[in-house]
């Protein structure tokens, strides 16, 4: 546990150097999509969705999509080329570090920046006038929750290839279809059975339900702890898989 | 059409003969490079577009209903989102190609340095890399306009006349790319180009009417290449076209050849100390 | 006699600093020349603005009676260049390595495979045609880089510290294989810090320093003109080689002291071993050998090659 935090700290370190540029994106990004797509679309949307205007609907789902984006992020190409091209992780194995702390403190870091990313789009949220009940802040939890729920498993993939060609099928198949058919932008409930079952199993449209009670004031109600189970699954699952391959890999 | 419009743009005397060989050679480059992985990589990239459509265009466009055009016309939301989102994958996929690709390969590949040692010259580099990022593009267009064809977002015959505007549109942002990766430094002023990227398809017209803003963000807008590459290949989709079109073309000409030129002319100046 | 490359007051200046300085040089048609100095002499420089990728500042160059500012293409089409780091497209295999680089010269398909083969013969790299670059040994990517330079049959090869950084075995194989292109007839333009490579493959070299021409000549005339026949190289155990020096003197014709040993320049090394014996110096090592560039260059420079 505590070698875990080691290597969190050494990705906090490393994080000092690029966070000014990661900030713009962190911060700048959902400010224009809120803008141009909650203000400017959501103008046409007469009438609101489920009772609520379209952008008091949409921003949860929008922060709990930054969460999601922001994981798989760090959970992609960093990890490839931990692995591939700066040998960082091998370098940690050779400390007396194990496998678990080395995923671990890397995970850990990953929901920092999950962390960090929803918190300023909350902020951005809330200046907007968006945010209408108390239990607002959980969203913070629901977002870090979800964000591990793809982390786990997207670390897993990217410390089992070897080419950064697969994270673009990674991308292009899973992550922008997630992105796109979550509930984020519209009910997933006007969606063809199909790709609503789709939606179904992903992570990402439990962390939406969940963010929009949370930001609305509803109640989650049984749903809503079938969500927080469901995600835990993925974490537990992503978690046993990333560590299998990180240990064929550093300990041989 | 690129080699012919050059001569009046380039300040010093050079020889036009072989450009286009020297050209080729580099795209053919790119060709001998296309792995089974980077193949299913690159004809997916068509999928991208199509999900967009059907999330925005149909989902979204359930929520919105009819939208009203300039000319008092009402049109289904889908089909008014749909050439934007042509316009913007065509600058999307000449984007990709020219900034990170094009950066990697001349920084950290150190490729250009190689080819620079042969009779090929640094404008030649770009014009055979930017065909390359067209290869690709164009046949993603065809396919989206395959697509929109199908949904009956738009006709036969005015997908036939979108199709050499998006192509016009990916030169042009090609060109922009790759002036833009002479400037940069560093991996981490690409999340800078992200977000300007991102910026441009929230803000062209895309989603909405650029009515929708207040007069001053609204002329902004009206200047950037991807609102002019939007009102081109919608007024194309929905008509009516006129003497703006026109305009939007030559605006699109014009950046494409300042871009070559001036991406030419840096190159030459990293590369040929 | 012909001169493939022509240079007269050559100039390269960057920004504040002054890389290569109005440097006079000619090339023959068949020779192996060579470029010899230290890191930052401006070997590397001249052998840009020969590739004509670099814009001399000033002055005059001709190469294969071309004007480089003017027609680069052309007088790039007739040269061969192996940079000093390899850069292979290390997305493609060793044999499209220059199959496609045969194509930016226009060279057509057909034969470019079939040159590609037999340069692949020539590097010995035939077993590894269809592997990537990557996994390749040091030694191999130079010598596929030599062939890659090979693929137009150029006039003029030029080679840019063609082996450093490889192993002895290494360095030998590629040798061997600039020696057979000699033999061919190519003109071979090389720089290098290693006296030994230049002594082997140079018929002709220039001594450079501060990018500035210190010496020129063979390498045999230059040891005659700045060396002696023998060189005496002492080891004292002392701290200090400085306070054995006075006890040399009258020795040999010049005496040059370095921070761990102290060489004496001799017409005849065992003799002058002797008389160190007989005045009784006692030192820890004595290694009599025969005068090389290297001792050229510490006479012409006051420093050694490889610091």
């Amino acid at each position: 546990m505590v070698a875990g935090a080691y290597v969190l700290e050494y990705h906090l370190v490393n994080y000092r150097r690029t966070w000014r540029s990661s900030a713009l994106s962190t911060l700048v990004l959902p400010l224009l999509t809120m803008l141009g797509f909650g203000v400017g679309v959501g103008s046409y949307v007469s009438g609101g969705v489920e009772g609520a205007p379209y952008l008091d609907w949409i921003v949860p789902g929008l922060i709990a999509s930054t969460a999601v984006q922001t994981a798989i992020g760090e959970a992609t190409w960093p990890v490839l080329s931990y692995f591939e091209w700066l040998k960082v992780y091998f370098a940690q194995a050779a400390a007396p570090l194990r496998v678990a702390d080395i995923l671990g403190g890397h995970l850990a870091f990953m929901a920092f920046r999950v962390l960090t990313a929803a918190a300023a789009f909350l902020v951005v949220a809330a200046v907007f006038g968006t945010i209408h009940s108390w239990w607002a802040p959980l969203t913070l939890v629901v977002s870090v929750l979800t964000g591990l729920a793809v982390a786990a498993p997207s670390v897993a993939y990217s410390s089992s290839i070897s080419s950064d060609s697969y994270l673009a099928i990674l991308m292009r198949f899973a992550v922008l279809p997630m992105s796109l058919f979550s509930g984020v932008f519209f009910p997933v409930e006007s969606l063809p059975v199909v790709l609503r079952w789709a939606a179904y199993v992903l992570p990402l449209w439990h962390g939406v339900d969940l963010s929009r009670d949370a930001m609305l004031g509803l109640a989650p109600g049984w749903i809503g702890l079938l969500h927080v189970v469901y995600l835990l699954i993925w974490c537990v699952a992503g978690w046993a898989v990333a560590h299998r391959c990180f240990r064929r890999r550093l300990v041989v | 059409m690129v080699t012919f419009l050059m001569p009046r743009f380039v300040p010093r005397l050079v020889s036009f003969e072989g450009m286009g060989r020297r050209s080729a050679s580099v795209t053919e480059r790119n060709i001998a490079c296309l792995r089974s992985m980077y193949w299913v990589v690159m004809v997916s990239g068509f999928v991208e577009p199509v999900l967009y459509l059907f999330s925005i265009g149909v989902g979204v466009g359930a929520l919105i209903g009819d939208l009203p055009l300039p000319g008092g016309r009402l049109v289904g939301y889908a089909e008014f989102v749909a050439p934007a989102m042509l316009a913007s994958a065509a600058m999307t996929g000449a984007l990709s190609e020219t900034t990170f690709n094009f950066f990697g390969k001349m920084k950290f590949m150190r490729l250009y340095e190689g080819i620079l040692a042969t009779p090929v010259r640094p404008i030649e580099i770009a014009l055979g890399e930017l065909a390359w990022a067209m290869v690709r593009g164009v046949l993603y267009s065809a396919a989206f306009l395959g697509i929109m064809v199908a949904m009956d977002l738009t006709s036969a015959a005015r997908a036939l006349a979108m199709f050499p505007a998006t192509v016009l549109i990916g030169f042009a942002f090609g060109a922009l790319g790759m002036t833009v990766s002479t400037v940069i430094r560093s991996w981490q002023d690409f999340d800078l180009i992200v977000a300007g990227q991102f910026a441009l398809l929230l803000f062209s017209g895309t989603f909405v009417p650029p009515t929708a803003y207040p007069a001053v963000v609204r002329w902004l807008i009206e200047v950037t290449p991807l609102y002019r590459s939007v009102d081109l290949v919608r007024a194309l989709s929905l008509g009516p076209v006129g003497w703006t079109q026109a305009l939007d073309v030559l605006y699109l000409l014009a950046v494409l050849v300042i871009g070559l030129t001036v991406a030419g002319r840096r190159m030459e100046k990293m590369l040929c100390k | 006699m012909e001169s493939l490359i022509h240079a007269r007051g050559l100039v390269k200046r960057f920004e504040g600093f002054t890389a290569v300085d109005g440097i006079d040089v000619d090339v023959r048609r068949g020779e192996a020349f060579g470029f010899l100095g230290p890191n930052g002499a401006g070997k590397s420089s001249t052998m840009r603005m020969i590739g004509c990728v670099s814009p001399p500042t000033d002055g005059v160059l001709r190469i294969l009676g071309l004007d480089p500012r003017r027609d680069g293409p052309k007088i790039r089409a007739k040269l061969g260049v192996c940079p000093q780091l390899d850069n292979l497209d290390i997305e493609l295999s060793v044999r499209e390595n220059l199959t496609t680089y045969a194509r930016f010269f226009g060279i057509p398909r057909r034969v470019a495979r079939q040159r590609a083969d037999e340069l692949l013969e020539f590097v010995q790299l035939t077993e590894r045609a269809d592997s990537k670059v990557e996994p390749l040994s040091g030694g191999m990517k130079r010598r596929l880089t030599i062939a890659r330079a090979l693929v137009n049959e150029p006039e003029i090869v030029l080679l840019d510290e063609p082996t450093t950084g490889l192993d002895p075995q290494a360095r030998h194989l590629v040798w061997e294989r600039l020696f057979r292109l000699k033999q061919q007839g190519v003109t071979l333009v090389l720089t290098t810090h290693y006296m030994d490579e230049a002594e082997q493959l140079c018929d002709r070299l220039v001594v450079m320093d501060g990018g500035r021409i210190v010496a020129e000549g063979s390498p045999r005339a230059l040891i005659e003109q700045y060396s002696t026949r023998e060189v005496v190289e002492l080891r004292f155990a002392a701290e200090s080689q400085e306070a054995y020096a006075e006890k040399l003197a009258g020795l040999g014709e010049r005496l040059e002291v370095l921070p761990d040993r102290i060489l004496l320049y001799v017409a005849d090394g065992d003799k002058a071993a002797a008389e160190v014996q007989r005045r009784s110096l006692a030192p820890a090592s004595v290694l009599v050998r025969r005068s090389s560039l290297e001792d050229v260059f510490l006479h012409l420079t006051g420093r050694t090659l490889v610091d």
